[in-house]
């Protein structure tokens, strides 16, 4: 039994070891919001955070993640109230939606990194996610939103 | 020659007004059972949509009145505290339909916006067709929806006139009070009280007049959609999500071919090993769809992964198992070379003279590689017998009317006996327009005696058993005399999706021989350029080798690539400026005047999206080496319902490289009034960059009979650092609303293909454009 901390709770695995956290996150856990989209790590649709940092969750396996904190959507704010979510229905960002949650995990780590991205870093940071319906101007729209709402409170 | 099909002549005839002929039907059907189903799922069907309005208890139930709410057609219920929910058949896959759906509804019966709430239908014959695609939801849903909505806001004002006393025409109505003679009172006051109880005939509908254009309140005005709050918490249900008790989870074995391979072996011993694996067999398929499946059942979806690749499968192969996207092409234009084969579209009076009398002949040849929809939400179904032997289908899909009765025969049952639960699509770009990876669900469950089986594709499965957009040949030829173009001739060869999933939709061309209309849309173009001989050709080695895909813009982004490609080299063939070349040949005269209400002003609205955009992108700037500016302009999808599109693309030309990038893109889109403004302007933005990723980034090409690129390593979708500069405007010309998931995505193309020839001079003729192509024009 392999045990983590999954948004705030405690849990313990009954999966093999070098199973990908993605499924015992969906199908143990029933934390469906993380998604399975190409299984190899190059769409971003399972992005998690573990211990802070955007992981794939379709090539970490659950033996990398004993003792760790792991964080997926469900856990990122407060009843969806996160920054980001609020930014990104503020511009209406997601259309079909299935790759939002891993788009929004990872502009959560993008924004640790760079508190107020521009275009350029925006396009590094998020270039591993792919959105098929290619609502990228308003995911870029989001993030520079967010950003300057997480700024404007810190200095308030 | 109309280009609508039957599916379109449906959405056609809903402008003719048909939302009550069902009502006498619908209360004769019972609230479905069905729609409370048991078990851990149940919240995630019912509540699949948004998390909205779905607590009123009156979604779905009979027209009339009840102590619940008062229904006045079938396609929504007013409840005791206002609340009005929308019954929604069309499926959401991020064009936000239920929210543009129930503003039609919203706006005629003048109820505030924060008392909607939608309510996404499972499959009921009480529906009718139920289809997403085409780009036809709104525009066939306006006038029905917006009478029905109006047939509501009639009822309540006789209601209320009787209450208070007055004349009804006394009344005015806003925002769900109706105020007038005698004081005010509310819908919601109106329903509670059991005042409103009135249902209207088809005839009444029909006659329904709608509001004038300056009394809209929510259409054309901004707002949020009502599926994306769940989209950003995880909420959101997928068919991936859906789950139920006792699941076993089924990952398929897709077979070398798609059609005829027969599974000889199977050797399951070294997946033993594997904790959780159960089993894995071949399915019997009678529909023809999944011939040769095997799937492997495991405890655990990882379970079945890893057991899946131990386990070792050979098949006898159908036909066509060499086949390549190249033996297509050339399929294609021995077709073409043939005079005698295919179906004409038009065959004008005075071709061949105007070719007899030309002074000069322009040739092209324009081709497209395979391009597959690469839905980020991997094809999956859920499946299941009930005790009394009814079916359960669980997955996101388009059509439910094209497959149901594919699923039945998978199920060995009658009709009616399959009903299938809606849920959010992770993508359908057409792929999900054909549900046949719901039928090895069901046959899976089958062998399993009816238990609950949870079918999930891998990636390269989901590629490997794609519906892709076949490979397509087009040729054309004008005949050219005292620069201008007399006649044009217009070949196109490709795989008929319609043909082979849907041959019933199939129309009848002039010559009598049937043609899809699916695989020649955007070929009627609006353009004065003489006798006209357009004429389509079933490419019948794809169609036999690949299931060809509706692909988003399906046809149009296609035949567009070739056609307008092709004006522009006869613009510069003239020595005209191409802009100029066009304008002048989008005259609205004799079969391009266009047609009241859904065409009005015909080719003048082509030329009006055309010159805006030339003057947004600053169009005869001089611009740096190496780079350039293209134009391009379409009707969208249909001829008979026209998104008026055009596009400038500014493009960078590496010379060393042959890389081509896209800096810049400004449309202008006419797709008449706009439901949801902010929708419409997302669906352009995606659909230009659909557009713009299938020109430059994405593409694969048929080998030995399947897509070769299975999994983005090599399948390379537009990314955020591809981005160019978009500018999208909208001409809102207050006329019928028309569509906008697919439109956008017809122009790009060509777009940039004619800017390459600006920039470097070169012709590029074959789409995906690759920097290979690019340098070995170069060289010539």
């Amino acid at each position: 039994m392999i045990g983590f901390m999954l948004n705030g709770q405690k849990v313990e695995s009954k999966l093999p070891p070098d199973t990908p956290l993605l499924w015992a996150i969906r199908d143990e856990f029933n934390h469906t919001g993380t998604k399975f989209g190409c299984g190899i790590g190059f769409c971003g649709a399972c992005t998690v955070h573990v211990d802070g940092r955007a992981v794939r969750s379709c090539i970490t396996t659950l033996e990398m993640v004993e003792g760790a904190i792991v964080t997926t959507i469900e856990g990122l704010g407060a009843s969806g109230q996160h920054p980001l979510q609020k930014a990104w229905i503020n511009v209406q960002a997601p259309q079909c939606g299935y790759c939002q949650s891993g788009q929004i995990m990872q502009a959560a780590a993008l924004l640790v990194d760079f508190p107020d991205p521009t275009d350029n870093d925006i396009a590094h940071a998020m270039n591993g996610n792919l959105c098929r319906c290619m609502a990228y101007y308003r995911i870029r729209d989001a993030i520079k939103l967010a950003a300057s709402e997480i700024n404007r409170s810190k200095e308030a | 020659m109309s280009g609508f099909g039957r599916i379109a002549a449906y959405y056609r005839n809903r402008f003719a007004p048909d939302v009550a002929k069902s009502v006498p039907d619908c209360n004769l059907i019972p609230l479905s059972r069905r729609s409370f189903i048991i078990g851990t799922g149940a919240a995630g069907l019912l509540f699949g949509f948004g998390g909205v309005g779905l607590g009123t208890g009156v979604a779905e139930a009979a027209i009339g009145t009840s102590r619940d709410g008062y229904t006045p057609t079938l396609w929504y219920s007013i409840a005791a505290d206002g609340a009005v929910t929308v019954n929604i058949k069309y499926a959401e896959m991020g064009q936000h339909i239920g929210t543009a759906l129930a503003r039609m509804v919203a706006d005629e019966l003048e109820v505030s916006w924060d008392m909607v709430r939608i309510h996404a239908v499972d499959t009921d014959a009480k529906w009718g067709l139920m289809s997403t695609g085409g780009s036809y939801s709104v525009f066939g849903e306006f006038k029905p929806l917006s009478q029905a909505g109006a047939a509501g806001r009639i009822a309540m004002i006789d209601a209320a006139a009787q209450l208070l006393g007055g004349e009804a025409s006394a009344y005015t109505v806003r925002n769900g009070r109706i105020s007038g003679p005698g004081g005010s009172i509310t819908y919601a006051e109106l329903v509670s009280q059991g005042a409103v109880n009135r249902v209207f005939s088809p005839d009444e509908i029909a006659g329904m007049p709608l509001k004038p254009i300056n009394e809209r309140r929510l259409i054309g005005s901004p707002g949020r959609a009502l599926d994306i709050p769940a989209k950003v918490d995880g909420t959101a249900k997928y068919g991936i999500d859906a789950r139920t008790e006792g699941m076993v989870y089924a990952r398929p074995i897709i077979p070398p071919t798609r059609y005829g391979s027969v599974v000889e072996t199977i050797n399951d011993t070294a997946a033993k090993s594997i904790l959780g694996y159960q089993q894995t067999i071949a399915l019997d398929d009678p529909t023809g769809f999944v011939e040769g499946w095997v799937v492997v059942l495991a405890d655990t979806y990882p379970a079945a992964m890893k057991a899946a690749r131990l386990v070792e499968v050979s098949w006898s192969t159908g036909r066509n198992s060499t086949v390549s996207d190249k033996d297509i092409l050339d399929f294609g234009r021995k077709q073409i070379d043939d005079s005698s084969g295919g179906s004409l579209l038009r065959d004008d009076d005075g071709l061949a003279d105007a070719f007899a009398k030309a002074s000069e002949n322009l040739q092209a040849e324009y081709t497209t590689s395979t391009v597959i929809q690469f839905t980020l939400e991997p094809l999956n179904a859920t499946a299941w017998r009930d005790d009394d032997g009814h079916w359960e289908v669980l997955t996101g899909n388009q059509w439910q009317s094209l497959i149901l009765p594919h699923l039945e025969s998978a199920a060995g049952v009658e009709s009616g006996q399959v009903t299938m639960r809606t849920y959010y699509l992770g993508g359908g770009y057409g792929r999900r327009l054909f549900g046949d990876y719901a039928i090895p669900a069901i046959l899976a469950s089958k062998a399993l005696g009816g238990r609950p089986v949870k079918l999930l594709a891998e990636r390269a499965e989901d590629s490997r058993f794609s519906t892709p957009r076949s490979p397509s040949v087009q040729r054309f030829k004008a005949a050219l005399q005292k620069g201008d173009v007399v006649g044009m001739e217009h070949h196109a060869s490709a795989g008929w999706p319609t043909e082979v999933m849907s041959p019933g939709d199939l129309i009848e061309g002039l010559n009598k021989v049937k043609f899809d209309p699916f695989a020649i849309h955007g070929a009627e173009h609006w353009y004065s350029l003489g006798p006209q001989k357009l004429r389509a050709l079933s490419n019948t080695l794809a169609n036999e080798t690949v299931v060809p895909g509706w692909l988003r813009s399906v046809a149009a982004g296609w035949v567009n690539w070739g056609l307008e490609s092709f004006v522009d080299e006869l613009a510069r063939k003239l020595g005209r400026d191409p802009l100029e070349f066009r304008l002048e040949r989008l005259k609205a005269e004799g079969r391009n005047k266009g047609e009241d209400p859904v065409s009005t002003g015909g080719a003048l609205r082509q030329a009006a999206v055309l010159r805006r955009a030339a003057e947004m992108s600053g169009y005869g700037n001089t611009l740096p080496p190496d780079t350039g500016i293209g134009i391009a302009c379409t009707h969208g999808q249909e001829r008979d319902a026209p998104t008026w599109c055009a596009c400038v693309a500014q493009v960078h030309v590496d010379r060393a490289t042959g890389k081509v990038t896209c800096q810049r893109l400004d449309m202008a889109i006419d797709a008449g009034s706009l439901i949801h403004p902010d929708g419409a302007l997302a669906q352009a933005q995606g659909g230009a960059l659909w557009g713009l990723s299938m020109a430059l980034h994405e593409g694969t090409e048929i080998v030995n009979a399947q897509v070769r690129d299975l999994n983005l390593d090599a399948y390379s979708p537009l990314r955020m650092a591809d981005l160019p500069e978009l500018n999208v405007e909208f001409i809102d010309s207050g006329t019928v609303p028309t569509g906008l998931g697919e439109p956008p995505v017809t122009a790009p193309a060509p777009a940039i293909g004619n800017a390459i020839f600006n920039a470097i001079g070169v012709r590029i003729r074959h789409l995906p454009i690759r920097p290979e192509d690019v340098l070995a024009a170069l060289k010539e």
